[in-house]
């Protein structure tokens, strides 16, 4: 059903009776044309612009939990386009758009808010490396501006600007950025996807996959066997698990656990996305008034979604140095995700060498401000066998040619991207 | 006043002064900001996080979802406070917060009337129309709305600190089952550390009047905590909670030291993080009470039945001057009768239960309680509670009363046994989550585990106590456990009142009902993990302990499963919030991180110099002389004094790493592109080195001293990563090769000294018999010697700045007498300090690269030193090297610019352009990565990468910079924009 | 996180650099498929949910390599080598 103040004022005058579940808890069908694996943001996206620019309904998204459980829901819902390496922007930028008018798209309130992102400076040879950055998102055509120490305070007074170890210069903003609320993007999709036609199949667990001599025609699950023409794998966190089932045993991935962090809800405070990197930090508040923030990633393989001690108080230690007023208030949950850490810290959205199975995976720390732009180049290749121009960079293959898209140039280390 | 005229465990003594909401009220050491504002009747505290419907103080613990306050003010104001936690001190200041104007008059209780519209999901349907009001209007409106308390205005003013330390076993809690672990293991001879949160140990032997041993539980926990305090391998740590498992025993804790003083005393930190390692641990963590979902149950006046019992036990309080118990068990009419024995003025018993035990009623009628069975509470009236609202045996009626005691049972705190991942299990017959697996080496007894009898949790903890030291090895003879009341109470579950009016909150503090859970259910949300972030459940600063079971069940019965197939959600650190400034300790300003000074700081503030930060380092950035009007002229001045006649800088920041052995000719070769092994000793070479895939990983000297004796020089910033690397090399990859390597970074001060004059100053230093006349020490040449009457000293003859230039290396606590020597030496020929800017320039007008194009993106051939790369021998890169990516002839390739027009200023980070070509990423051809101005060509120069640069020179592309508003033409030239040929350094 | 290093003992994961997957071995640069079996040893691990052998550096102790076996999934240390001469010590005490 259509959310509208019509709908809005029917229910709210009936006891909230009238509303019908968001998406229909399918059961799986024999079979599909297309299968996503994972009902992430990612896989969710990919199966509505399935079904709505490429026309293709019979799709089904496998979720072995509950849609949203995985990394969709466990990140600090940071959009933004601000990246430096031509392999990179124009894909982020493409989804920054998507955002901007997806909840009208969706009829679905995500909370896309786009209250800007600022990149801090403390040297000379920051800012212009912020520059180079700014000056390349501006070619492709997103929004950028470079400010001074005076830009900054006008904007963020609090910050630590006469007794900090790392002075702050100035900041790379993006207005345009901002954050929108992740578990709204996840439902949002999940609802539009099933209005579609898409069915959404939860507690169902990919054990295997089915061959028909090299080419994959299904899957096995515990919900039992689903066949499909092409399976898709938006599954990250998990890519080398399930990607192993396929036989796809060696892959340019490591997992990771990234924490996250929020405070207790404060009055408003924090009105944009501000990052600290000489301090591994970064902070915005939550519409409910929380702070969210995080750091750096705790730099050990792990599936175990939980960190330790040492980068939490590395990331406290990050933001007490840029915001000292913060010193009373209280971290009130923390919690860790599993990122697909890939070697050179951009993603995968291409063919495996497996004929019918698709990899949409390595979104390191990043992949939630990419989940429409993932959705649209994912779907298009399922749907045309080819790479959508502003994701034709994020090839499996480039680790062997060398075309690698290596943001902080930190080479093939994935704890250190 | 409801203080009860006797009992409790304050000091009646010790009155102190505190003020809420500006009006000065009294309470004792001992209180909390809770029991002190119930015992001056103060019963409306807060509100709402989205109704703003007024709210009273509803438990006695870390659980309360209401009593949240600013306490302090100022700098020091604590948003979210929890007055039931918060000690009282003399002159605690605590105010009301999310209310405008005021506590009793709060505006925004208007969103209780649209309360039929603001059910669960609500956000997420609306604001959409039109798209653009969002971030202008509908947006900021929530946000103001949102949010509880204020955070400081300004920096915190106290001070933090964290510990790390070490015992064999480590006891959460020091209520009966903590007290006994700690007092069995103490005995045993293990090194115990009993942590509590509460600044009385006892938990709820302080709380309930049950007897051990003969003696009141509060005497008891006291005479025990007196015999821990006594053993010298115990240690208690009052107001010390532990929050957090972490991996391999390490317990996150946080001991609040000073916040139950006014200001904490001088070199006190206010909080204190602590890291246990214990080999193990016994939870003792209690339980907490749950509620009973019902229609009003959210007036101030309701509370829970073991805080009312807390209240009058602990605190001698009577929290109303009447009192309905709302209950489902046995304990909570203990609790009744112990709370009218102390003077609370109880009323009635209403139990859902059709039959409880006869002593209970006969207690109950020998107390003059009136007992309801088979009832429920289906409403309250009053903004403070005056009525509820009772059905029983199918009769309504209505009751005066100003306080409704509720229990539901009693939930494990289980939340620490979750932070490894495991899972909590429902177990029915005790209607609550017990433990499932827990992180290793952690054991739960008492009320945790699901053993509600305090004979048995004292029991349980006396045994887990013993065998945890056991497991370390402490043996010793059992103790006995002592004796007291053993049978667990009968209860029964039940959620949530059928026949509820009024809305009927599930989580207080986010102001979920039991409504929004059946939205949650009709619209598809009822996973655990779909509940919860769709209503918010549990996801307030309480952390769901009194609403996530209730909400569950209430999912449980809508969808028709049991609570066990529902599920539940994990509990993740922290067990209760902890303050940021406590995980930050003291590092914050200037502290945040070290600071690293070269061996001629001082030397260098006495120039005058003005220090940066550059990494870790602090170094001299320029000296500016007096009448110099910017730091352009200072930095101008001195590159021309280097050009001119000689300068010096500290450039001891460089990695130098010793290799020695008769295997490093072999082992360089493996690690720099270029050969080393044929470096004839008393020579220094220029190496580059790749990571494992292809692209530079650092650059610098490496000079031979000795036949198997070599010091290698790396960049500032990879000083660090590059010994890694070495060491890497020798140990996983090469171990057959007989090399060994030592960091001597620190041990070394080395000094530049540049400029045609430089012979003639280093001469001067030198000892006799140290020849650097041009064929003693040419050009890249490397010798040990002597200076300033025997200090010995490595001479380097290198240059960075393309004149002639030695580096020289002393021992670091000489670094600073080697400069004053310099100087004094150099006297006569105008030598000159110069910071890193002015070093900068120098090496941009010779065109070296730097930090700005070892991006860690850049391949040798990118840097224009393909050619360097030895063909002859295989070397850490090589092979990724070879990629196509990596050697494809379009990758931008180092070059130098030039402006057109002279007068322009040239910026790094603008990307080159054809002119003419429109401005897009399709046509971005590179980019400027580093820029000076050349005192010597009176014009900014540039250095950076061009596609084909090195076939472009003369060609003019346009550098494009709009973040800084810059759009022009620079000239494609050679980065060797002085001395090409190299004359001045072999001079 | 605690690192049984075999030369200091049991010391704080904060103190050590982590590299990664340590069953790789650097392949022979003279192999006539060289840049094929690069491209594995560089970029491609198997990053297994279980037992994984890794490499740790204990930067800020004894600056040796250590070779840790630990489940990625617990975190559980099952025993530690120094990568020079195989020198054993246990994982987390049981």
């Amino acid at each position: 059903m259509r959310y509208s103040f019509l709908s809005l004022l029917t229910n709210g005058l009936t006891g909230q009776k009238g509303w019908k579940p968001a998406w229909r808890d399918a059961a799986p069908k024999p079979a599909y044309d297309v299968i996503i694996v994972g009902g992430g943001g990612h896989g969710l996206a990919t199966a509505y612009y399935l079904a709505r620019v490429h026309g293709i309904r019979n799709v089904a998204v496998i979720e072995k939990g509950t849609i949203g459980s995985g990394n969709a829901g466990r990140n600090t819902t940071i959009i933004r386009s601000n990246y430096l390496l031509p392999g990179n922007e124009p894909f982020y930028e493409w989804s920054m758009k998507l955002w901007e008018g997806l909840e009208q798209e969706l009829n679905y309130n995500a909370m896309v808010s786009q209250r800007g992102i600022l990149n801090l400076y403390h040297s000379d040879a920051q800012r212009d490396a912020y520059a180079r950055r700014g000056n390349a998102m501006r070619l492709n055509g997103a929004d950028s501006e470079l400010l001074d120490r005076e830009g900054v305070r006008a904007m963020y007074p609090f910050l630590d600007f006469d007794n900090a170890r790392f002075p702050i210069q100035g900041g790379l903003m993006q207005r345009r950025a901002g954050t929108a609320r992740h578990d709204a993007v996840v439902w949002g999709y999940a609802r539009g996807a099933d209005r579609l036609g898409v069915d959404i199949i939860q507690n169902c667990e990919v054990t295997g996959f089915i061959r028909e001599g090299e080419a994959i025609t299904g899957v096995e699950t515990t919900r039992g066997a689903i066949r499909a023409k092409k399976v898709g794998l938006a599954v990250a966190g998990s890519t080398s698990r399930v990607a192993a089932q396929a036989g796809l045993t060696r892959l340019p991935i490591e997992s990771h656990v990234l924490q996250a962090f929020v405070s207790e809800g404060l009055k408003p405070m924090v009105d944009g996305v501000i990052t600290f990197g000489a301090g591994h930090f970064y902070i915005s508040q939550s519409d409910k008034g929380g702070l969210v923030f995080g750091g750096d990633i705790d730099g050990y393989n792990s599936y175990a979604q939980r960190g330790n001690l040492p980068v939490v108080e590395d990331v406290a230690e990050g933001g007490m140095a840029l915001m000292p007023r913060i010193g009373r208030l209280r971290l009130l949950r923390m919690w860790g995700g599993i990122m697909d850490m890939s070697m050179d810290g951009s993603p995968i959205i291409d063919h495996t060498p497996i004929p019918g199975l698709y990899l949409n995976a390595g979104w390191c720390y990043g992949g939630f401000k990419a989940t429409p732009a993932s959705g649209w180049c994912f779907a298009h290749l399922l749907a045309k066998d080819e790479p959508h121009k502003v994701g034709a960079a994020f090839r499996l293959d480039r680790f062997r040619t060398g075309h690698l898209i290596d943001e902080k140039g930190v080479g093939a280390q994935p704890n250190l991207h | 006043m409801s203080r009860l005229p006797v009992g409790g465990l304050i000091d009646r003594a010790r009155p102190l002064a505190f003020t809420f909401d500006g009006t000065l009220y009294r309470g004792h050491e001992g209180d909390t900001l809770a029991s002190a504002l119930l015992a001056n009747d103060v019963r409306l505290v807060g509100r709402s996080f989205k109704y703003h419907r007024p709210r009273g103080i509803f438990s006695a613990g870390v659980e309360e979802p209401n009593a949240l306050v600013e306490l302090r003010s100022g700098a020091r104001r604590e948003p979210n406070s929890r007055a039931t936690v918060a000690e009282l001190y003399d002159g605690l200041e605590a105010a009301s917060q999310n209310r405008w104007p005021s506590l009793d008059h709060d505006l925004l209780s208007i969103n209780g009337l649209l309360s039929p519209f603001l059910g669960a999901g609500f956000y997420y349907k609306t604001f959409m129309w039109p798209a653009a009001l969002w971030e202008k209007f509908y947006e900021p409106v929530i946000r103001r709305a949102a949010g509880l308390g204020r955070a400081a205005d300004e920096a915190d003013p106290d001070h933090y600190e964290k510990l790390t330390t070490f015992c064999d076993v480590l006891i959460i809690g020091a209520g009966p089952a903590g007290l006994m672990a700690a007092l069995a293991a103490g005995r045993a001879g293990a090194r115990v550390i009993l942590a509590d949160e509460d600044f009385l140990p006892g938990g709820r032997l302080n709380a309930e009047a049950l007897e051990v041993d003969g003696m009141a539980g509060a005497a008891f926990a006291a005479r025990l905590r007196a015999e821990l305090d006594s053993l010298p391998n115990v240690r208690v740590m009052t107001r010390t909670t532990v929050f957090g498992v972490y991996d391999a025993g390490t317990y996150g804790a946080l001991e609040r030291v000073a916040d139950h003083l006014p200001t904490p005393g001088p070199f006190q930190p206010r909080q204190r993080l602590w890291r246990i390692v214990a080999t193990r641990a016994v939870l003792a963590a209690g339980a907490t009470e749950r509620p009973i979902v019902f229609g009003g149950n959210d007036r101030p006046g309701v509370m829970l039945a073991g805080a009312v019992r807390a209240y009058a036990n602990r605190f001698g309080v009577a929290t109303g001057t009447s009192t309905v118990v709302f209950a489902t068990n046995d304990d909570a009419w203990r609790g009744a009768f112990e709370a009218q024995r102390a003077g609370a003025r109880v009323t009635t018993i209403v139990d859902v239960r059709r039959e409880v035990a006869p002593a209970l009623t006969r207690e109950a009628g020998a107390l003059g309680i009136r007992t309801l069975l088979d009832g429920r509470i289906t409403g309250t009236k009053g903004k403070l509670l005056t009525h509820v609202d009772v059905i029983a045996n199918g009769r309504r009626e209505r009751f005066a009363t100003e306080t409704l005691a509720v229990s539901g049972g009693w939930s494990p705190s289980v939340h620490l046994t979750c932070h490894h991942g495991g899972k909590p299990v429902w177990n029915e017959a005790l209607a609550a989550f017990v433990p499932g697996t827990c992180p290793p080496g952690l054991e739960v007894a008492g009320a945790a585990a699901g053993t509600f009898s305090l004979g048995g949790a004292l029991r349980e903890g006396r045994t887990l106590g013993a065998k945890a030291a056991a497991d370390v090895g402490h043996t010793s003879p059992m103790i006995e456990a002592p004796k007291a009341q053993d049978t667990p109470g009968a209860a029964t579950a039940f959620w949530h009142v059928a026949e509820s009016v009024g809305p009927a909150f599930v989580d207080l503090q986010n102001d979920v009902t039991a409504k929004d859970v059946s939205i949650a259910h009709r619209e598809g949300f009822r996973s655990v993990e779909h509940l919860k972030r769709y209503t918010t459940l549990g996801m307030a600063t309480d952390q769901g302990r009194t609403s996530n079971v209730t909400g569950l069940a209430i999912m449980a019965s809508l969808t028709g499963q049991g609570i066990a197939e529902t599920g539940t959600t994990i509990f993740r650190p922290p067990y209760t919030p902890v303050s940021l400034g406590a995980l930050a300790g003291h590092h914050r300003g200037k502290d945040f991180r070290p600071v690293r000074l070269t061996p001629t700081h001082e030397w260098a503030r006495a120039q005058g110099a003005v220090f940066i930060e550059t990494g870790a380092w602090l170094r001299a950035q320029y000296f500016p002389r007096p009448g110099e009007k910017d730091w352009l002229e200072s930095v101008s001045r001195e590159v021309t004094a280097v050009r001119a006649a000689v300068g010096l800088i500290d450039v001891s920041t460089f990695g130098k790493i010793d290799l020695q052995g008769p295997d490093v000719g072999a082992f360089l070769d493996r690690v720099y592109i270029n050969g080393f092994a044929q470096l004839g000793v008393g020579k220094a070479r220029y190496g580059v080195m790749l990571r494992e895939d292809g692209m530079v990983m650092d650059d610098g000297t490496t000079a031979r001293l000795s036949p198997e004796h070599y010091v290698m020089t790396t960049t500032t910033v990879n000083a660090a990563k590059v010994y890694q690397h070495l060491e890497f090399c020798l140990q996983v990859l090469w171990p057959e090769l007989d090399v060994t390597i030592a960091s001597v970074s620190d041990q070394w001060a080395q000094i530049a000294l540049a400029g045609p004059r430089a012979r003639d100053v280093l001469a001067r230093i030198v000892d006799a018999g140290v020849d650097v006349s041009n064929e003693g020490l040419p050009f890249m040449g490397a010798i040990e010697g002597a200076v300033m009457g025997g200090v010995p000293a490595r001479l380097f003859r290198l240059s960075f700045s393309g004149e002639l230039g030695y580096e020289i290396a002393v021992p670091a606590r000489h670094g600073a007498a080697l400069a004053d020597a310099l100087m004094t030496a150099g006297a006569a020929f105008g030598i000159t300090p110069y910071g890193i800017e002015a070093l900068g320039v120098l090496r941009i007008e010779k065109g070296h690269v730097s930090g700005n194009e070892l991006t860690g993106q850049t391949t040798a051939g990118d840097l224009g030193m393909g050619r360097m790369a030895s063909t002859k021998k295989d070397y850490i890169g090589r092979v990724m090297a070879a990629r196509p990516g990596l050697t494809d002839p379009d990758r931008p390739s180092f070059i130098g610019f030039r402006p057109v027009d002279p007068a322009q200023r040239l910026r790094a980070g603008a990307h080159f352009l054809t002119p003419g070509a429109v401005a897009s990423v399709e046509n971005d051809e590179g980019y400027m990565s580093s820029v000076a101005y050349s005192p010597h060509l009176g014009h900014w120069i540039g250095l950076g990468f061009l596609k084909n640069g090195p076939s472009r020179i003369g060609e003019r592309v346009r550098a494009y910079d709009p973040v800084r508003g810059n759009d022009f033409e620079v000239e494609v030239c050679s980065p060797g924009f002085i001395d090409p040929e190299g004359e001045r350094l072999r001079g | 996180m605690r690192i049984p290093c075999p030369y200091c003992g049991a010391r704080d994961a904060h103190e050590f650099a982590y590299l990664g997957d340590a069953t790789l071995t650097r392949p022979d640069p003279a192999a006539p498929d060289a840049e094929g079996r690069f491209f594995d040893y560089v970029y491609q691990r198997t990053n297994p949910a279980g037992a994984h052998e890794e490499w740790w550096y204990h930067a800020q102790g004894c600056r040796q390599w250590v070779k840790v076996a630990r489940d990625t999934r617990t975190h559980a240390i099952g025993g530690a080598t120094l990568a020079r001469d195989g020198a054993a010590t246990s994982g987390d005490p049981a």
